[in-house]
């Protein structure tokens, strides 16, 4: 492979495209809907109407607003306004046609000039929705894998490295931690073999962006790997995925098939001494294998138990090697960035944290589905713009970000502009991304215990804090929930909470006690009122 | 698991085509050790469960300890020791599921079986199982019957399911 055949596949993939394109979302939220019907009652309809030439339908990844699936959306050369269907139904299609030909439907439209769409910022996102995901064609058609051809040939490994730490990238997983920092000591460690691993082991309850950047568009994370593969000197990579994830397996699959095909993994990669070979891992339930040392542990094919730290992944990780250990987010922004370069990447976001993060918008809200902003963009302008605030009249209490690890903020804090650093300020975290909104009826004291009933079931039992503490929490959050406790068993919740956190093995246990934190710091009354 | 009281199987004397296919798996892995949990997804896809001698099974296979299977077969949510039932309903617990009233759904469908999350009824008809998230959040509450997602869902809609696997309508 060539730039030269990169830029014929791109030329053919332009020359192909038909006066009007139909897409519909084929990620998991519209399926579930039905939407590969409607995809298929659209080829047929095409096909009976005799518009093949004029008509191309495709299937492609997520359109973020997931509430309003299954959608369709429709681009025509002679109309600049795209227009987005919503709620279409499998006995819609021959109504669709009619839209593109300009009759009266009524189909129910969704305003593109909305702030849900307005206000976004695809990087990670910019072509899910827009590509077909099981067709590599479709994404090189869209400057795909034209980074990794820069990266190997004109540029040395610690050159990408460099370009990743000036763009100021953190990981995506939640700790953000530099991006290029992490690079940088993986590429200095001494080993015969290094590895790179992609997390993709997405548990947090209400985050699903990860899967949505899987379904919607795997070479992305492919190219990306693929570049840090050659920044650190690693030959081997892996993707940890959830079971839980059967299409995203699948695409993924089908994406590296495709991309060995046309020789942009395996052997000489673009004609260059680089070899990289990608095999995916299939996770079996547990949430603490998102944990980097438990995850190791389970592609080793071990329980997926952690180990204190250091030493680091990026020293000795997967079977004593230097190992690099990225989430799917992080490594998606990749490509863009190299393409684009690091000062195009520094400009946006805020001033510690740079670029755009993806959020799983969901719960009591309006439009539910995936937003991409700059960093910095507020929750309030998250909530009540972009997500049209609590239906029904009700009013946003909370909103709940970074899963179990991370904690409710109240309505009183949404100015906050959201970054790692001011979320951390407000005792909850960035997280994956998840946010979960929750209104007037929600009640803080059964959230709490919820999500510690959640790290009660998923502790892996290696450590005795999290084992037993999680366990003793618990049940000192039901007995108030319950009405049965005294003042003493706030005291000894609170006391408690502060030591699973702090002699914890694992991110797991040592986070498990901020749902608490934060609810009894926002939200004490409720506690107090339970309280005999 | 108890000592001496299983042999372990050596080959299939069941001439059971499912194991071969198992072989098939664990040929195709190199007879890797660390290829253990790939072959227990194989095994519970191909057998429905692990049972103990399937485990004891693979275990010979990989030339592994037995309590190194067991451990692993038992660590990871995904992987049953017990049959499950002919249907099969996963109701998502996640946050925004939660926040949305997925505790009702569970409820009305723990009465609706008599069963209790996790179990399946004695005829072996409907088992009744809990998913952390199935990251379908902006359709949130989901469940899954048979493999299926379905958004929006409500005590009414889902008792209704269960009560068409029940009457074998369907």
């Amino acid at each position: 492979m060539e730039l030269n055949e990169l830029l014929e596949i791109t030329r053919i993939e332009h020359d192909q495209t038909k006066p009007v394109q139909v897409r519909c979302c084929t990620a998991a939220g519209c399926l579930s809907s039905g939407s590969q019907a409607v995809k298929d009652n659209l080829d047929a309809a095409v096909k009976a109407a005799g518009l093949e030439d004029k008509i191309h339908v495709s299937g492609v990844g997520c359109m973020r607003l997931c509430c309003q699936g299954p959608l369709v959306q429709v681009d025509q050369e002679s109309n600049k306004e795209s227009k987005l269907f919503e709620q279409v139904k499998p006995e819609d299609s021959v109504k669709v046609i009619d839209a593109i030909e300009g009759k009266e439907t009524n189909l129910k439209q969704q305003d593109l000039h909305q702030p849900f769409f307005t206000r976004q910022l695809p990087i990670v996102l910019e072509n899910s929705g827009k590509i077909d995901p099981e067709r590599i064609q479709s994404y090189i058609a869209e400057n795909g894998y034209q980074g990794l051809y820069q990266v190997l040939r004109e540029m040395k490994p610690s050159e990408v490295v460099e370009t990743i730490t000036k763009s100021g990238l953190r990981g995506r997983g939640g700790a953000g931690y530099p991006t290029g920092l992490k690079w940088a000591t993986v590429a200095k460690s001494k080993g015969d073999k290094k590895y790179v691993i992609c997390n993709a082991d997405e548990g947090d309850p209400g985050a699903f962006m990860d899967r949505s950047v899987l379904e919607s568009d795997p070479h992305r994370l492919l190219e990306g790997m693929a570049i840090a593969a050659y920044a650190i000197g690693a030959s081997q990579g892996y993707i940890y995925v959830r079971a839980e994830y059967p299409i995203a397996i699948k695409r993924l699959e089908t994406a590296i098939r495709q991309a060995q095909r046309l020789g942009l993994l395996g052997s000489q990669i673009f004609d260059s001494p680089f070899d990289f070979k990608i095999e995916i891992r299939i996770g079996a339930g547990a949430y603490v294998c998102g944990e980097e040392t438990a995850l190791m542990a389970s592609i080793e094919g071990k329980r997926g138990v952690p180990h204190p730290r250091p030493p680091y992944p990026a020293e000795s990780g997967l079977w004593g090697y230097p190992t690099l250990i990225n989430n799917v987010e992080t490594f998606a922004n990749i490509a863009p960035i190299i393409r684009k370069g690091a000062d195009w990447f520094a400009g946006i976001g805020t001033e510690k944290s740079k670029g755009t993060k993806v959020f799983a918008l969901a719960g009591k809200i309006r439009n539910t589905g995936l937003i991409e902003v700059p960093m910095g963009t507020t929750l309030e302008e998250i909530v009540q713009e972009m997500g049209g605030g609590v239906p029904d009249g009700g009013i946003a209490k909370a909103v709940q970000t970074g899963g179990p690890s991370g904690g409710c903020i109240p309505a009183s804090a949404f100015a906050t502009p959201v970054d790692y650093e001011s979320l951390t300020a407000l005792g909850s975290m960035m997280g994956s991304g998840g946010m979960i909104v929750m209104d007037q009826t929600t009640n803080m004291v059964d959230v709490a215990r919820f999500f510690m009933e959640f790290c009660m079931d998923e502790s892996c039992g290696k450590c005795i804090p999290c084992r037993v503490g999680t366990v003793q929490l618990h049940d000192l959050l039901t007995k108030i929930s319950d009405g049965k406790a005294a003042q003493a068993d706030l005291e000894l919740l609170e006391e408690l909470c502060d030591m699973v956190k702090h002699t914890s093995l694992c991110g797991l246990g040592q986070s498990a006690p901020n749902p608490v934190f934060s609810t009894l710091k926002y939200f004490r009354d409720e506690y107090l009122a339970l309280i005999r | 698991m108890k000592r001496n009281t299983v042999t372990p199987p050596a080959n299939h004397p069941s001439g059971d085509k499912r194991l071969k296919m198992l072989d098939a798996t664990i040929k195709r892995h190199q007879y890797q050790q660390d290829a253990l949990i790939e072959i227990l997804h194989r095994a519970s896809e191909l057998f429905g469960y692990l049972e103990l001698d399937l485990l004891l099974y693979i275990a010979h296979q990989l030339k592994l300890p037995p309590s190194r299977v067991y451990g692993v077969a038992t660590f990871y949510h995904l992987f049953s020791l017990a049959p499950k039932g002919k249907h099969n309903c996963v109701v998502c617990t996640g946050t925004a599921c939660y926040v949305k009233g997925s505790q009702e759904i569970l409820t009305s469908l723990e009465n609706a079986t008599a069963i209790k999350a996790g179990d399946t009824t004695p005829d072996g008809e409907i088992s009744l199982l809990t998913a952390r998230c199935l990251g379908a959040c902006g359709i949130a509450p989901a469940v899954v019957f048979d493999g299926a997602v379905a958004g929006n869902q409500t005590s009414e809609s889902v008792c209704k399911k269960i009560g068409e696997w029940q009457h074998g309508t369907k």
